[in-house]
């Protein structure tokens, strides 16, 4: 008897736990959702560069919040030649305009192809939804620069350190003065 | 016995035994330094060779280079002697298709590495090639190119310094073991032990050693205070000098010179023992090539092709 008493309590309890394990599953999955939805997805989920000890420069911006002017100005999304930021001249894509890249309603945002919102710092995200081989290879270290150690704390030079954003393409350089030719080298005599 | 002696004008009496041991003493008298000279003559002239000095040694030698130095430039120079990292191997990475031959990294690594300005010395050279050719000539490119601007099109540009050979021919034949491979890879000159005799520029492929014809001359003001026995420090004329991958930076953890100064990010540096390293990533992705391949010299330097072509404007 003392057998079967026991047999039967433990299969009591195993019953109870496991209907208390799914009824807070149930429960759980709903709650989630609700989390996911009150926080819009305004960053990557993944942080761009992965190792520890490293530094991304923040892009060098003139007029920075954007929305300080632009909040009280309408949007205007027509093609034009513009009044204001005349230093910038898009050759960049075949087609495209500012919004593009930058959202209409949050200046101080860019905006990626699927409508989220990203930081002015996470640029390297916005590039990489075209140039992914290269914001790959960034990430890998074997495009573009790092500098500082290399068994340690560096820099990673961004996209935006090299290239103009507006017109990528990289511009032909004044080179350093070249080596001087051996006959032409003199040795003077130690004085 | 008879006396050979000859009747001297002065009337001294001078046999040739006494005759040859005056001179000999007198040769000898000669081959010493001046009273005025610094005890230092001595010691560097009976200096062990670096790789037999114990700790004390090297630093004594040191002291004596940095007391030297701090005269020759007035100012404070100090010389280092970091030894190799445990389970490092150092390997560079350039990437042709980037490089457009701005000469950046030479003016770079001639302010680091303290060369001489008049008369000249660079240690990287900067080689235009024309593209489409079958093969990298070296022998049509062209060192001394100045255009407006770089990239030309039609022309890649192809930057050769020393490539730390894992079976470096410059060390074999130097008489004097002056050069010698370190642990961590880098191909190093003792510039006290060099003689000059410049076997190993004969020896190495890839013209990367400079020799100091005459007296370096560096301004003071432009001296490269922070440097390593082995590497940047003041060489003396008549000795071999060549890249040493920075080594009084990298040993330290930084990047060479050349890495940092490059505008187009086409310079990669790391560890070659660490798969995460760039070198080690670069190696995985791209097409790798070393110069000169069949001589079996084995360089720690890699080229290889990040972009099918440099992309710059006009660079086509």
């Amino acid at each position: 008897m003392k057998k079967m008493k026991a047999v039967f309590f433990t299969l009591l309890a195993a019953t109870a736990l496991s209907v208390f394990l799914i009824q807070s599953g149930v429960q759980a999955q709903p709650q989630a959702e609700q989390v996911a939805k009150q926080q819009p997805k305004q960053t990557a989920a993944k942080p761009l560069v992965h190792a520890p000890d490293t530094v991304t420069p923040a892009p060098k911006m003139a007029f920075f919040p954007c929305s300080q002017c632009h909040s009280a100005m309408p949007v205007n999304k027509k093609e034009r030649a513009l009044t204001f930021h005349t230093e910038i001249t898009l050759k960049h894509m075949p087609t495209g305009w500012c919004y593009s890249c930058h959202d209409e309603k949050n200046r101080d945002k860019l905006k990626l192809a699927n409508g989220d919102l990203i930081d002015y710092n996470d640029s390297a995200l916005l590039c990489g939804q075209c140039h992914g081989a290269s914001l790959k290879e960034w990430q890998d270290g074997v495009h573009g620069k790092r500098t500082g150690m290399w068994n340690g704390k560096k820099v990673y030079e961004n996209c935006l350190s090299c290239h103009d954003q507006h017109q990528p393409a990289f511009k032909a350089i004044k080179p350093m003065p070249a080596p001087e030719r051996p006959e032409k080298i003199i040795y003077k005599k130690k004085k | 016995m008879i006396k050979n002696t000859r009747k001297h004008p002065a009337a001294i009496d001078l046999d040739r035994r006494t005759f040859l041991k005056g001179a000999a003493l007198g040769a000898a008298a000669m081959a010493l330094p001046p009273a005025d000279a610094d005890a230092g003559f001595l010691e560097s002239f009976f200096q062990k060779h670096f790789r037999e000095m114990s700790d004390e040694e090297i630093k004594k030698v040191i002291d004596r280079l940095e007391k030297d130095y701090s005269k020759q430039f007035s100012k404070e120079v100090k010389v280092k002697a970091t030894k190799p990292m445990e389970n490092v191997v150092f390997g560079y990475g350039l990437d042709i298709g980037r490089c457009i031959g701005c000469r950046k990294c030479v003016q770079a690594c001639v302010e680091e590495n303290n060369q001489s300005r008049d008369p000249q010395i660079q240690w990287i050279s900067v080689l235009k090639m024309k593209k489409g050719a079958k093969m990298a000539d070296f022998q049509t490119a062209d060192k001394y190119y100045q255009p407006e601007q770089v990239p030309e099109p039609g022309y890649f540009y192809l930057p050769v310094q020393c490539q730390q050979c894992e079976d470096p021919p410059c060390v074999k034949v130097c008489p004097t073991k002056a050069t010698w491979k370190e642990k961590d890879g880098i191909v190093v000159i003792d510039y006290n032990w060099c003689i000059g005799c410049r076997y190993c520029m004969a020896a190495c492929p890839y013209g990367a050693r400079r020799f100091n014809w005459g007296t370096p001359n560096v301004p003071a003001e432009q001296l490269n205070p922070n440097t390593h026995y082995l590497g940047n420090r003041p060489r003396p004329k008549g000795s071999v000098e060549k890249c040493t991958f920075c080594i009084q930076r990298t040993r330290e953890g930084r990047y060479p010179a050349c890495v940092e100064a490059c505008p187009v990010g086409a310079r990669k540096f790391g560890n070659l023992a660490d798969p995460n390293s760039e070198i080690r990533k670069a190696m995985e992705h791209f097409r790798v090539f070393r110069l000169k391949e069949d001589l079996n010299t084995k360089p720690q330097f890699f080229y290889f092709f990040g972009v099918k072509s440099n992309r710059a404007e006009g660079g086509k």
